[in-house]
Order: structure tokens, then sequence, then C-alpha cells
């Protein structure tokens, strides 16, 4: 390998790329890039657009107009269910089926038509997000922290290429903050996967991200990369 | 077959004494609904002697266009009067729906019943006709007018689980079965219960008054088994219909909650 490919290889490829993205009075965006295998913090006060955003990107809304490229490929050439499957949202308020622990870790690989894990791999992720609770468990009666764990399992076990959060932390404690942030972020570098995670307050996000992308009113207002800070 | 007892119109007259009992009870507590049972009462006798009027024409014409369309206008009323019942439930993708459903599934029904069952020659013949349909509409109205409330309340009030599916990469279909199995439920529910509860809780209308009008207990009961599943099975094909193809309508091409259905959001 060469300088210049060595050095191109470096630079990781877009995950996604919009261009002049308009969406209502919501979301009007010129340009935007995020990057594949990084961890992307978009951040910004309440309505400023920002869950859109994380819609729009997993096609849970269509824009009123511009482009939106999913590794180059436009996402409206994309089967929506398709692409969903390979970029999972975790909401702010966890969402738990009616049944069991397992039946709800499992539900994610179920409903996105894929075989079921590895007979240790359920097991393993209890333990990783620190679910103690037994699998035949009625979800529903799992606290709010609990409920959020059990989301994001659900969500590893999926293992997608891209994962949106939106503010995954607005119904948790510290402590589990702190745990759920250091988890997703673990967990997608060591699998070199995209992390988009929403946030009303960067505060918490530092030391986390690698681009810290602002938004205000629906627009980008700044885009910062960690080694220029 | 003995003949039925003749009602003389003065005596039918005193029927109505009960009402009348009924609005001093209404006053004299201020229930305040003298208006309604009034009301009541009066288009019931009027719409009552009015089909009297029409069916003894219909019946002494037996004519296949006149036949159409009544079934037409039975249809039509059953379908507003869905779309009635249900209106905080609707948006306009669901209106076809409900009418596609509601002409399919009691036309199935009707044929089957007047062809293979009772075989009846005409199969125009408005004595078995009209009644047969009206019995197989009214109670395939009421099926879907559950079933699409139930189905569209359920997805309004959860939307947040069915966008969750959606979000894992569950296609509309997945996303929305929950729902739909709640819906198919409950819309079949009452003629379940009507079923079960038959012939032992009560007896039916039209059994009654078969046995009323002279005919053998055993004659009414097999009318009365053919028509009711004749209803069961025309609940059953408009309810599954109707949900079935329902579901769609709550969700766009790009397999998206529509609009219309988030910002009716319960």
């Amino acid at each position: 390998m060469d300088a210049t490919s060595a050095a191109r290889a470096a630079i990781p490829a877009p995950a996604f790329t919009l261009s002049e993205v308009r969406f209502k009075d919501v979301l009007d965006i010129e340009s935007l890039q995020i990057d594949s295998c990084q961890v992307s913090a978009i951040v910004g006060p309440s309505g400023g657009g920002k869950t859109t955003l994380l819609r729009i990107l997993n096609r849970m809304t269509t824009p009123d107009s511009g482009f939106v490229a999913f590794f180059g490929q436009p996402v409206e050439e994309m089967d929506p269910v398709q692409l969903r499957r390979k970029v999972v949202m975790l909401t702010q308020m966890p969402v738990i089926f009616a049944g069991t622990v397992e039946e709800n870790l499992l539900i994610g690989r179920r409903l996105a038509e894929k075989e079921g894990p590895a007979p240790d791999a359920v097991q393993a992720i209890m333990t990783r997000v620190g679910l103690d609770k037994e699998l035949s468990a009625d979800a529903a009666r799992l606290s709010g922290g609990e409920k959020q764990r059990l989301a994001l399992a659900r969500v590893m076990l999926m293992d997608p290429e891209v994962m949106l959060l939106d503010e995954p932390s607005a119904s948790l404690d510290e402590e589990t903050e702190v745990l759920i942030f250091d988890l997703v972020t673990e967990f997608c570098r060591e699998r070199c996967k995209t992390l988009i995670m929403v946030t009303h307050s960067e505060k918490g996000f530092t030391g986390y991200y690698d681009a810290l992308v602002r938004i205000r009113d629906g627009r980008v207002e700044q885009i910062t990369h960690q080694h220029e800070k | 077959m003995e003949g039925i007892i003749q009602i003389e119109i003065l005596y039918l007259g005193l029927g109505y004494i009960v009402i009348l009992l009924l609005l001093l009870l209404v006053r004299l507590k201020k229930l305040g609904k003298e208006w309604e049972i009034t009301l009541a009462s009066l288009r019931m006798t009027a719409q009552l002697v009015l089909t009297g009027f029409v069916l003894t024409y219909v019946f002494s014409w037996e004519k296949i266009w006149i036949t159409l369309i009544i079934f037409a206008v039975m249809e039509t009323f059953a379908v507003y009067t869905v779309f009635g019942r249900v209106k905080k439930s609707l948006f306009s993708a669901l209106r076809l729906v409900i009418a596609g459903s509601m002409l399919l599934g009691t036309t199935a029904a009707l044929a089957y019943f007047l062809f293979v069952i009772v075989r009846v020659s005409p199969w125009f013949a408005p004595r078995y006709f009209i009644p047969v349909a009206g019995m197989i509409i009214g109670n395939s109205m009421n099926g879907i007018s559950i079933g699409i409330d139930r189905l569209s309340s359920g997805i309004r009030s959860q939307l947040d689980r069915l966008e969750g599916a959606l979000m894992l990469g569950a296609t509309p279909k997945e996303a929305a079965r929950p729902f739909v199995k709640e819906a198919f439920s409950a819309g079949i529910m009452p003629i379940i219960n009507n079923m079960m509860g038959m012939g032992i809780v009560f007896l039916p209308g039209m059994m009654t008054g078969q046995i009323l009008a002279g005919v053998a207990p055993l004659d009414a009961i097999k009318y009365q088994i053919a028509i009711m599943l004749g209803i069961g099975g025309s609940v059953t094909v408009t309810v599954f219909l109707v949900t079935e193809l329902g579901y769609r309508r709550f969700f766009n091409r790009h397999s998206q909650v529509r609009q219309e259905v988030l910002d009716m959001r319960l």
C-alpha cells in the first residue's frame, strides 16, 4: 500500500451524506457528513430538529426535499425496512413489548428476520448491560433504567451497522447514564460501528464523541471534530 | 300451519300506553329524556309502517332490479352508519376499505346462504333475500364498527410501540400484528357471544317471529341455524377484511406511519 492509499484508508467513509435536506420548518440542512466507525454527537436546544434528523436517517420520516445517502447510496433507492435493519434507532423512552425479558431481547432479531443469536450471547449481553433479571421475568415490570438497559441490549444483539440513540439518558439516573454511554461507545468502537447520539446538553458527552454536530433552529451551526479540540 | 292471530289496530294502539307510562316516569324522576323517547317511538312507528308498505309492494312484484336496489340502499346505509360510529377513528384512506370489506363480505355470505344452504328460487325472491340481507348486513356493520374502531384507537394510543417495532426493522405487517389481532377478536366477539347464548339465554327474533307465525319450532331452528352460520361467516369475513386491509392504510409507501395518523395520536 503506498502512502496515498494508506492515507485514504485512514479517512473513514461517510456513513451518511446529507445535502440541502429540508423538512417543514423543523429542519434545513445545507450539507452534513457523518463518518462511519465513529461516534457522533448531535447537540442543541430542545425542539431544534435533532430527533427529526435521526428519523430522517433511518427513514421514519421523509424530508420534503434534499438528498440523503447511506454509504453513498441514495436512501430513497433503498427499501426502508432493509435500511432500518442496518440503521437501528433507540428512542428516548424505551419501547417495551408485551412478554418476557427474553422475548423483548430477541424481538429485534425476530422483527428484522435475522437468525437467533448464539446460545450464550443473550446471557453475555445481559451481563454486559448490567441487567440482573430472570429471562422469564415480565418485561413490563422492569424499572425505567432496567427498561432502557433492556432496549439497549436488544439493539446490541441485533448488531446493526449504525446505532441511532435519541437522548438515551433522558429518563436515567447519572450512574446508568454513564454506564450506557460507556457501553455503547465501547461496543461500537470495538466493532467499527457508527454511533450517532442526540442530546440537549453536550456536557455529558465530553470524552465520548469523535465529532460533535451543533444544531440550532433546524440548521447545522457548527461541526467540531475531537482531534480539533 | 296455524294462522297468526291478527292484532287489531285499536289494541295495537293500547301498546303505546307503555310509552306514556315511561314518559310519566321519566318526568317524575326528572331524567330529561322525554323528547328522545317520544322521537324514538314515533320514528320506530313511521319507519316500520313505511317498511310494511314497501315490502308489500316489493313482495308482490318480485323484480330482480327492485331487490338489488334495496340491497344497494341497505349496504350504503350500513357503510355510512359505520362512518358515523367510528368518526373519531376515521381518516379518508380507511373509508374505501370499510366500504369494500362490507360489500365483499356480506355479498359472499348472502350468496352462500341463498344459493348453497336454502337454495332459494329465484335467488332474488325478496321474501328471503331482503330479511336475510338485513340480518347479515346489520351484524357485519356492528362487527366492522368495533373492529375498525379498536384497530384505530389501539394504534393511535400506542404509536410509540408501533414505531418502536418499525425502528427495529419490522415490516408494517409485523409491527401492526398485535393491533390487528386485538381488533379482529373484538370485532367478532359480539357474534361469538350471541351464538354461545342462543336458544338458552334468549330466543332470536327471527325464530320467535316464525314460531308466532305458526312455523313448527324444529323448522324454525333450521332457519335460525342457517342464518346464524350466514351471519357468523359474514361477520368473520368482513372483520377479517377490514382489519387485514385496514392496517395497511396506517402506513405510507415508505413503510412509515402516515402523517394524518400521527396527527390523530391519542
